[in-house]
């Protein structure tokens, strides 16, 4: 890959370090765990570079496979047997004591679909014929499902937003996003009044101070956490994570709340410059879609920036109250084996449409 | 397809850039009030993490200190109380839990050095980064643990009050609330209970009351301060003014009867033809049932403002367990409108629904002591840095004068009487101190149960201490008899300690 952007690597290694550092703060055990993911993370990075670094445009071909598996992965947790409920939410699938959450490999799988799909589609999509709007509602209610029956908002407003992007990068239809965004907001509202799990989810976000010692705890742990590290933070290893009994102030804190952590220890200095690198990354990213000469590669390159960004901002957003919390993870921060993975992939996709840009600009 | 991907990274930069926001707010505007939130953990064990702040006695005497140990990673010190249950009352406690009473409550951001300028932000900030723990300011009171303990031994577990002032500057040397507890009690398995059920004769009022300052004790005798004040500083009377005293005085046609002589319960004191200065000294209810109605109830309440009654006595503790003195109507603190609605005679000698506060006894005493100017009191002297310097230094105020000079004088001598051939005269106050004081034997609503009181202040001719005792609801307890001695050996107490 001699002509892969310089920029993305060290910065996913500097995020993934950050990660790692404030996880075996908060607990050495899971730092070694998660040590040993990113190695598997790093050697699946290499092998996908290895395999797809002559064209990784084939994976056009495929594209249905990538979108029956996006499905299927998604749906996994709800298979009888080996998925699993955490905190209310059907995210996680076990196979022994292996524990892993598919919807974080289907997010990729998905981004690869739709990048295929939609550059096929494009042109007649644009033509916003009424007959077109089909798929537009197939994944609508495809999301729609998905947190109906998994109860996760967070994963049902992740893919959703990175579909609603892609469609309109592909269509530069307005009226798609509108209506699209929309859909999102009345279906989110029909199942938040079904749910009760999603319901709880946003009256704790309208007001948590109302549900101090039940499902507004743990955001409220969280924000307190974030407040006390004020400016420059407690300095690392010095912030307050455990009561006297030893139990974590804030549930989940080296998952779905590292971000609470960081902001504590580093203050708000040192999670704006966090801020900042996710920035840098997604500016990378979007810079390599703007390179890129097919469609195939432009819309994968900003589908796969667009859900980095976007991840990173349903999360956190979630945590600093912006927007009601899901659980998900902080890309490359997060204590988590399916996460490292699925960002590793992600940063390897970007590699190999940077190097194929470049070469092309360089051949040309 | 770019300017469509233009307009996406825009999109993606802008949620990124809210996010930074978001924080922003949450760990600067935000901060005070989430910091302050009671089931806010993280600053709540950050308290614990706080080296916070001694509190020393005016000699040094450690009030309170911390135990430090180390749990699960975290240095965490404990609030203790090396003197038990010296004044738990007045330097309240603050527990692992985050909550604080007393002292401890008012005092709490010096303590734990959360009251942050400029430069010890700094070095606050500097020691969070190098892990070093974060010390408070250590605060010296005036109290002086001798006086104080004197006093709790004096009322023996009674239930009652000690208040000791310095006349000129309304230092506080004593504080004393009976039944006291041992403040370690609060954070031990069943502690809390256990200090509950200290009751003494208080009635509804646990050993946490502050006495001093929380109970209201009805004053008898003691308020005849006030209406003489209100009697001599209007011109209507004078030290000399004469008046007959068959033994009771007429009121809405009844006979209202001095109190029984402490020799005889069965008969009423009589003295005949007695000056003013003559019915302060032998403390004659008929003479001020008589002064009351000449000058009325409205008369008597405004001095009582003036003295500070129905308002909180300022003094650095938490609001909450200051009680202001006044007229209580059924358990409300009552100023009347028609002041046909008050009983002006007896109002002029204590009763009638009057209910006072020791501290507010002995800042009537003060002001008189103080030629009709009322010091402000204060228990806090002193505020120091860990590094030595000072924070906070008590200037001494007034709360301005409350009656002419010439009255103060006035009372002033005639409360000596009182000390020299009165109602105080077998107490044996030795002459040298020259005491003058007023004492008080309350009805308390049970036959022959009494609020015993004693005001008073020393030398007379150069105010230097001020003394309140209350013990209540004592069986035949008169103020001359039970609290005299103990303001006696209060004094003496603070005579000796002077160099």
């Amino acid at each position: 890959m001699p002509l892969a952007d310089p920029y993305l690597l060290p910065m996913s290694a500097l995020l993934t370090a950050i990660g790692v550092t404030e996880i075996y703060r908060l607990g050495p055990g899971n730092a070694f765990r998660q040590g040993l993911w990113i190695v598997i993370g790093v050697a699946v990075f290499g092998a996908t570079l290895f395999w797809l670094h002559r064209d990784y445009r084939v994976l056009e071909r495929y594209k249905y496979v990538f979108g029956v598996t996006a499905i299927l992965l998604l749906f996994l947790p709800l298979a009888p047997g080996i998925g699993e409920e955490i905190n209310g939410s059907r995210l996680w699938v076990h196979v022994g004591s292996l524990q892993f959450q598919p919807g974080e490999l289907g997010k990729i799988a998905l981004i690869v679909f739709l990048a295929a799909y939609l550059r096929e589609k494009r042109e007649v999509l644009a033509q916003g014929r009424l007959k077109d709007w089909g798929p537009l509602l197939v994944i609508w209610g495809g999301a729609m499902l998905v947190l109906f029956a998994t109860d996760d908002l967070g994963s049902a407003l992740l893919y959703y937003g990175i579909f609603v992007a892609m469609l309109y990068i592909a269509t530069a239809r307005i009226a798609f996003v509108a209506v699209a965004i929309g859909l999102f907001l009345v279906g989110s509202f029909a199942v938040s009044r079904a749910t009760p799990h999603v319901r709880a989810r946003v009256d704790v976000w309208l007001d948590p101070y109302k549900y101090e010692h039940t499902t507004g705890y743990q955001i409220l742990q969280s924000l307190y956490s974030i407040a006390h590290g004020g400016f420059g933070g407690t300095g690392l290893g010095h912030g307050i994570m455990t009561t006297q009994s030893g139990q974590q102030v804030v549930p989940d804190l080296n998952t779905d709340f590292i971000y609470s952590a960081l902001a504590q220890e580093l203050g708000l200095v040192g999670v704006a410059a966090l801020l900042l690198l996710y920035m840098a990354f997604v500016v990378r990213g979007f810079r390599i879609a703007l390179t890129a000469s097919d469609g195939f590669s432009k819309l994968l390159a900003a589908g796969l920036s667009f859900g980095f960004a976007f991840q990173t901002f349903v999360i956190v957003g979630g945590i600093t109250r912006v927007i009601p919390l899901t659980g998900i993870t902080l890309p490359f921060v997060s204590y988590g084996g399916s996460s490292v993975v699925a960002n590793f992939l992600l940063v390897a996709g970007l590699l190999l449409i940077s190097n194929r840009a470049n070469r092309q600009e360089a051949g040309a | 397809m770019n300017k469509q991907l233009r307009h996406i990274s825009v999109i993606a930069l802008v949620l990124l850039a809210v996010l930074i926001g978001a924080t922003t707010y949450w760990q600067t505007w935000a901060q005070a009030s989430l910091a302050d939130r009671k089931d806010n953990s993280v600053s709540l064990i950050n308290r614990l993490t706080v080296d916070r702040g001694k509190i020393l006695a005016a000699d040094g005497t450690v009030l309170a200190n911390n135990r430090r140990s180390r749990k699960n990673g975290l240095t965490i010190f404990t609030r203790h109380y090396p003197q038990n249950d010296l004044a738990p009352q007045v330097i309240g406690y603050s527990t692992s839990g985050g909550n604080t009473t007393g002292l401890e409550a008012t005092l709490d951001d010096y303590l734990t050095g959360a009251n942050t300028n400029l430069s010890n932000a700094l070095q606050q900030e500097l020691d969070k980064l190098g892990g070093r723990t974060v010390r408070g300011n250590d605060v010296i009171l005036t109290l002086r643990p001798a006086v104080q303990r004197l006093a709790l031994d004096q009322l023996a577990g009674r239930c009652g009050a000690v208040v000791a002032l310095d006349a000129k500057t309304g230092a506080v040397y004593a504080m004393a609330s009976s039944p006291t507890y041992n403040a370690n009690l609060i954070e031990q398995r069943k502690g809390y209970k256990k200090i509950l059920k200290i009751r003494g004769a208080c009635g509804d009022a646990s050993a946490l009351q502050n006495n001093a300052t929380q109970g209201r004790y009805t004053p008898g005798s003691t308020f005849k301060l006030v209406t003489a004040s209100a009697a001599l500083d209007t011109g209507k009377f004078t030290p000399s003014s004469p008046f007959n005293d068959p033994g009771y005085c007429i009121e809405y046609g009844n006979k209202v009867f001095n109190s029984s002589a402490p020799d005889s319960p069965s008969s009423h004191e009589t003295f005949g033809n007695v000056t003013l200065s003559e019915g302060l000294e032998h403390s004659i209810n008929s003479v001020f049932c008589n002064v009351g109605k000449a000058i009325g109830a409205r008369s008597i309440l405004e001095y009582a403002k003036r003295y500070g009654f129905y308002s909180q006595p300022p003094i650095d503790l938490p609001p909450d367990t200051i009680n202001p003195s006044g007229l209580y109507n059924n358990g409300k603190l009552w100023f009347p409108k028609d002041f046909n609605k008050v009983d002006p005679g007896r109002l002029a000698f204590g009763q009638e629904r009057m209910l006072a506060t020791p501290l507010q006894m002995a800042l009537v005493a003060a002001t008189i002591a103080n030629g009709g100017v009322q010091p402000k009191p204060y228990l806090v002297q002193k505020i120091v840095a860990p590094d030595g310097s000072t924070v906070v230094k008590t200037t001494p105020q007034t709360l301005g004068r409350v009656v002419k000079p010439q009255t103060a004088a006035e009372l002033n001598q005639m409360m000596q009487l009182v000390v020299q051939g009165g109602t105080a005269a077998s107490v044996g106050f030795p002459p040298s101190l020259q005491v003058a004081g007023k004492t008080g034997t309350a009805e308390v609503g049970s036959s022959n149960y009494y609020n015993a009181w004693f005001v008073c202040f020393a030398p007379a001719t150069h105010p230097r201490y001020v003394v309140a005792v209350v013990v209540a609801k004592q069986l035949n307890g008169f103020g001359g008899s039970i609290s005299a001695p103990i303001a006696k050996a209060i004094l003496e107490k603070l005579f000796a300690s002077r160099r």
